[in-house]
This record gives C-alpha cells, sequence and structure tokens, in this order.
C-alpha cells in the first residue's frame, strides 16, 4: 500500500531567511530532516517552531497543508 | 494590529494620531531612538507579521505599538508604544515592553558598511526552541 504523503510549506525567518520549501513528507522525523539539512549547525539548539503561526513543543501533529514556520532567537526595539 | 512602518517612524505624527485617539487620563508613550553604540550607522530589522499581530492581540486593548522594518539610522526611531489610561500605568508598559523583547517575531541587525549583522548577543530563544535537537 502506498504511503501517505504530507505536503508542507516550511518557511525560514529573519537572518535564516531563504527561499520557502515545499515539500511532502511521511512523518515528522522526514520533515525535522528536512529542516535541519536547510539550516547551519549553529541554529539547531536556538531555533524554535510554529505550526500554522503557533510555537510547537513538537512536531508530531503535522498534518497536510500545514505551514511549518523556523523562527531564530529574537529582538525587537 | 502593529502599525508597521518602512524606515525610522515618523514620530511626531504617530504621537499626535495616539494622542487624539481619546479624551482624558493620560497617555504614556515609550519612544526607542536608534543610538550611536560603537560605529554602528543604525539598525535594521525583519518582521514575520502575523505572528506579530497574534503576539500583540492579547494586549491591543490597553496598548499601542508602531515598529519599524528595514533600515533605521542612529537618532531614527524604530519603536513606539503607549498606554491609554485612566490613570498612570508605569508597571503595565514595563510588562509590555519586556514580553515585546522576550517574545515578539522580530528580528535585529547591526547596520555596518552597509551590511546588515544579526545581533546575535542580543536575541532571545523563543519558547520551546531547540526542538529540533
Amino acid at each position: 500500500m502506498e504511503r501517505v504523503k504530507l505536503k508542507v510549506l516550511i518557511k525560514f525567518l529573519g537572518p535564516v531567511a531563504r527561499e520557502d520549501l515545499e515539500v511532502k513528507v511521511e512523518n515528522s522525523e522526514e520533515l525535522k530532516n528536512i529542516i535541519k539539512s536547510n539550516l547551519d549547525k549553529k541554529w539547531l539548539d536556538v531555533v524554535a517552531i510554529a505550526i500554522n503561526d503557533n510555537i510547537v513543543s513538537n512536531l508530531n501533529n503535522i498534518k497536510d497543508g500545514d505551514v511549518i514556520t523556523i523562527l531564530p532567537p529574537v529582538c525587537g526595539g | 494590529m502593529v502599525e508597521i512602518y518602512n524606515g525610522g517612524l515618523p514620530v511626531e505624527e504617530i504621537f499626535s494620531k495616539w494622542y487624539r485617539l481619546k479624551w482624558g487620563g493620560m497617555l504614556l508613550t515609550f519612544t526607542g531612538i536608534v543610538r550611536d553604540d560603537g560605529g554602528v550607522e543604525g539598525l535594521s530589522f525583519d518582521i514575520y507579521e502575523p505572528m506579530l499581530n497574534k503576539w500583540f492581540s492579547k494586549w491591543e486593548d490597553r496598548v499601542l505599538m508602531a515598529h519599524s522594518q528595514g533600515n533605521v539610522y542612529v537618532g531614527e526611531t524604530s519603536f513606539m508604544c503607549g498606554i491609554y489610561s485612566k490613570h498612570r500605568e508605569f508597571k503595565l508598559i514595563e510588562e509590555f515592553v519586556e514580553d515585546f523583547k522576550a517574545t515578539a517575531p522580530i528580528w535585529k541587525y547591526d547596520l555596518i558598511s552597509d551590511k546588515r549583522i544579526f545581533a546575535e548577543n542580543r536575541s532571545k530563544k523563543l519558547p520551546n526552541a531547540g526542538i529540533l535537537v
């Protein structure tokens, strides 16, 4: 049986900005690996991630059509 | 909604607009002016507007806010916030600015020789940062 693929859009913001990536993944582990391979190592332990503009504590509940945002440390003002 | 401007804020225009919004009580404003800080020509900002407005929605019945995106040079203003109230609200403005600094999705760069250098040391990790590790 063919596995279901989820289509998600990944946005990289601020100092990690680059073109959005539209990818098809089977699960959150695959998504995590794609994000990691598109980020310099130094960002891995400092970026937060939002799904549909809500910051999440894990990527376990991704759905087809989700927008994933990569958020480096912030400093307004 | 946060009022977002390209480049430095038109401070007088924003102030007089806020000043005329309501009558009576007090308007407490905070104005963040870019300082001459060791050879820096200015600051530059990226903003992620959808999440900024989402964050701001819990404040917007009490607080007014304007912020720059792009380049803002020394002596220009990049951030204004204001509180309209019947009475003084010093604590509230402090709480607001703290929350703003810690969680508003805005990224700051120093402008040095027209290059943007990410202000890494002044930036704060967002909640749940590090889940990729």
